[in-house]
């Protein structure tokens, strides 16, 4: 990494009386990235980034921010950070444009400056026909949109957003993901969780949170190339047949196969190395004309899934 | 203070948009006051009364006449068996008998001593004790008056006054202070004005801060540079404010619709009101840092607005009460604004005669403050 890092998580642990909600988490995110935080609901990413804005204390372990140490002295990096929680979290009785003043009276920002961002923030996520109307009467996207505007009211140069996406439709979604792309570009670090696959692809940097524990962390070259996708001794390869939930159930009954996820029409099967295509087709498509195979390479969710049945073997559970 | 005057204003635009919140401050409040103002009434008159009479002369009329026009009794039945006479009172029909014997007149006529039966339903005790007292006091005067009228036959007397007609030994002079036709608007309206303030208060302060939470609002703020300071007080000045205004609406009820003269200074009480009303904000805010849902912050209201009212004096003298309700009474803010409230409106205190309640409420806002201020962190779960 070739520039310090804006944030830094050291052995970050935090305990809620018996459960580990976030066990010994370590990962550096260099400025200017987009940083995924990858992982299954309650596995963790919620507590890690309530750690890091200083919202919330660790048990165990440093995070510093900026340069801050946010266990220590949480006030003086909140002027430079933004935060979008999960659930919507502006008042819905006052308008778009009363939240968004609000919360630059809030950081402080003169009379003139306000009305500047303002005007900014708005022509960035183009709220400036809803400016007038409640927040609670927004729809799912334009809230999302009215969330973030009010986080970067101050120009932070880190922004935390927790499931953004969340229960939005997909074209608001990737609306979101267009501006997050533009404030990327313009120097702003990005630190985002999801539970969705094709938005860590988007990522430049990704970590892979799996029961309290950073399974695996990198960037998104290095986490498609995890030797341990393909374990030694196995292949990969592509099934298209006629019935592709009866051959699933074989799939899983076959000794053969390591490991079958289905994609649409298509299985995709870890297989050892050994084992022929024309046996793979006989076995799992018996007298399917039309079923064909091909060698594939690992996409990030076989990544995930490997790391996953890597850490259950590793018996963290 | 950074970003107080962002919470401010923000606080005040909520309180615009919601009208409930008017309401439920300025309205309801007085309302509560008129109704609960007339209906809590001690004073207790009309107590059902059942006569038999046997003897039926002038005399025992004149003594019946006597007890209905005290306006303790009012006759609920004459009658004329001892089955009936009993019947009237397991009934409930009656609180309380007379039996005036066959030979009453003619015993005192003979200047023998009549005697007369009362009978009193004590189950409800204040009801039983007043009738009680009445009669006792009646009868009293009446066997008194006689005794005048033969001393001045026989032209003696323990007493006389200064033209020369004979008078009791001893004649008590009393003088009712205050509340000199003993009503009890008079002594619960005050009272009322201070529960219902706090009511309302503690209601609205718990309820801004926890909704905030429940929303997320409050994470959300704890992400930005705004002070503990400046956010609380953003908070709970406008409520301080609308408070100050429900006291001028209850006190301008009690005044007008109740009677209820200011007798001391009126910037004294409201000096003082003021210093309730920090507490009671005070009291709101620690509810909210114990409180994680709005149902919580009701509850936890609930237990301090029921001692507020059964013990703070305001229903109960507390004199009476058992070292350790005493005690609890004594943490109460309601128990030293009511001292407040009732030196100021009836007896026309000023600050030298309410000191020692003043400092009880002054340390009693001061331990809530610190308490609720060092609860309050800029920090989830």
């Amino acid at each position: 990494m070739n520039a310090a890092p804006v944030i830094l998580a050291d052995g970050l642990t935090r305990r809620f009386g018996d459960f580990v909600a976030v066990r010994d988490v370590s990962f550096e995110v260099p400025r200017g990235s987009i940083f995924g935080l990858l992982g299954p609901n309650g596995s963790g990413k919620s507590t890690i980034i309530r750690m890091l804005c200083g919202v919330l204390r660790a048990s165990a372990g440093r995070a510093t921010v900026l340069g801050v140490d946010v266990g220590q002295d949480p006030e003086r990096v909140k002027h430079r950070i933004g935060y979008m929680s999960q659930q919507f979290s502006l008042y819905p009785d006052l308008t778009a444009s009363e939240n968004l003043s609000f919360y630059g009276r809030i950081y402080g920002l003169d009379p003139e400056r306000r009305r500047d961002r303002e005007q900014a923030v708005t022509d960035l996520t183009q709220l400036a026909p809803f400016r007038e109307r409640l927040a609670g009467h927004l729809s799912g996207g334009w809230k999302q949109r009215l969330a973030l505007a009010c986080a970067l009211i101050h120009e932070p140069e880190i922004l935390f957003l927790d499931e953004p996406t969340a229960g939005i439709d997909p074209v608001a979604r990737r609306e979101l993901w267009d501006l997050l792309f533009e404030l990327a570009a313009g120097g702003v670090t990005l630190l985002v969780t999801t539970h969705y696959m094709d938005e860590a692809e988007r990522c430049s940097h990704v970590g892979y949170l799996y029961l309290s524990r950073l399974a695996a962390v990198g960037t998104l070259e290095e986490m498609r190339n995890w030797p341990g996708v393909t374990p030694t001794g196995t292949r990969r390869i592509e099934l298209t047949c006629r019935a592709p939930t009866e051959a699933l159930a074989r799939a899983r009954r076959d000794e053969r196969v390591v490991e079958v996820t289905l994609f649409g029409t298509a299985l995709h099967l870890l297989v050892h190395e050994g084992v022929a295509d024309e046996a793979v087709r006989a076995a799992l498509a018996p007298g399917d004309a039309s079923a064909a195979t091909r060698s594939i390479t690992a996409t990030l969710e076989d990544v995930f899934v490997g790391l996953s049945r890597a850490e259950r073997e590793a018996g963290h559970e | 203070m950074s970003g107080f005057l962002a919470v401010l204003l923000k606080e005040f635009a909520h309180i615009r948009r919601d009208r409930s919140t008017i309401v439920f401050v300025l309205i309801i409040p007085a309302l509560q006051l008129m109704i609960f103002g007339y209906a809590i009434d001690v004073t207790i008159e009309n107590i059902p009364l059942v006569v038999y009479d046997l003897d039926g002369r002038s005399d025992s009329r004149r003594l019946t006449e006597a007890l209905v026009n005290s306006g303790t009794f009012r006759i609920e039945d004459r009658v004329q068996d001892a089955e009936a006479f009993r019947r009237a009172l397991t009934s409930g029909k009656a609180k309380a008998g007379v039996l005036i014997p066959a030979d009453y007149s003619e015993r005192l006529l003979h200047g023998e001593q009549a005697h007369l039966q009362v009978l009193i339903d004590g189950s409800d005790s204040q009801v039983a004790t007043t009738a009680l007292n009445t009669v006792n006091l009646l009868v009293n005067q009446f066997a008194v008056e006689r005794a005048r009228g033969i001393a001045m036959q026989r032209n003696m007397a323990p007493a006389r006054d200064d033209v020369g007609d004979p008078v009791l030994a001893i004649e008590v002079r009393s003088r009712l202070l205050y509340n000199p036709s003993l009503e009890s608007a008079r002594f619960f309206v005050p009272g009322l004005v201070a529960i219902i303030l706090q009511l309302v208060l503690l209601f609205l302060t718990s309820f801004s801060i926890v909704r905030e939470l429940e929303m997320g609002t409050l994470e959300q703020l704890f992400v930005t540079p705004v002070s503990r300071g400046g956010l609380l007080f953003g908070k709970l000045t406008p409520y301080a404010l609308l408070a100050f205004l429900e006291l001028m609406i209850v006190l301008t009820v009690m005044t007008t619709i109740f009677a209820v003269p200011i007798n001391g200074s009126i910037p004294l009480l409201l000096g003082l009101s003021a210093l309730f009303i920090v507490t009671v904000l005070g009291l709101g805010l620690l509810i909210s840092t114990l409180a994680t849902s709005q149902l919580q912050s009701m509850q936890f209201s609930f237990l301090v607005m029921l001692p507020s009212v059964l013990l703070s004096g305001f229903m109960f003298p507390r004199a009476e009460m058992p070292l350790p309700i005493y005690l609890i009474s004594m943490v109460l803010p309601v128990t030293y604004f009511l001292e407040i409230l009732r030196g100021i409106i009836l007896r026309g205190a000023d600050l030298i005669d309410l000191i020692p309640h003043v400092i009880g409420l002054s340390v009693i806002c001061l331990i809530i403050l610190t308490l609720s201020l060092t609860r309050f962190r800029k920090q989830v779960a």
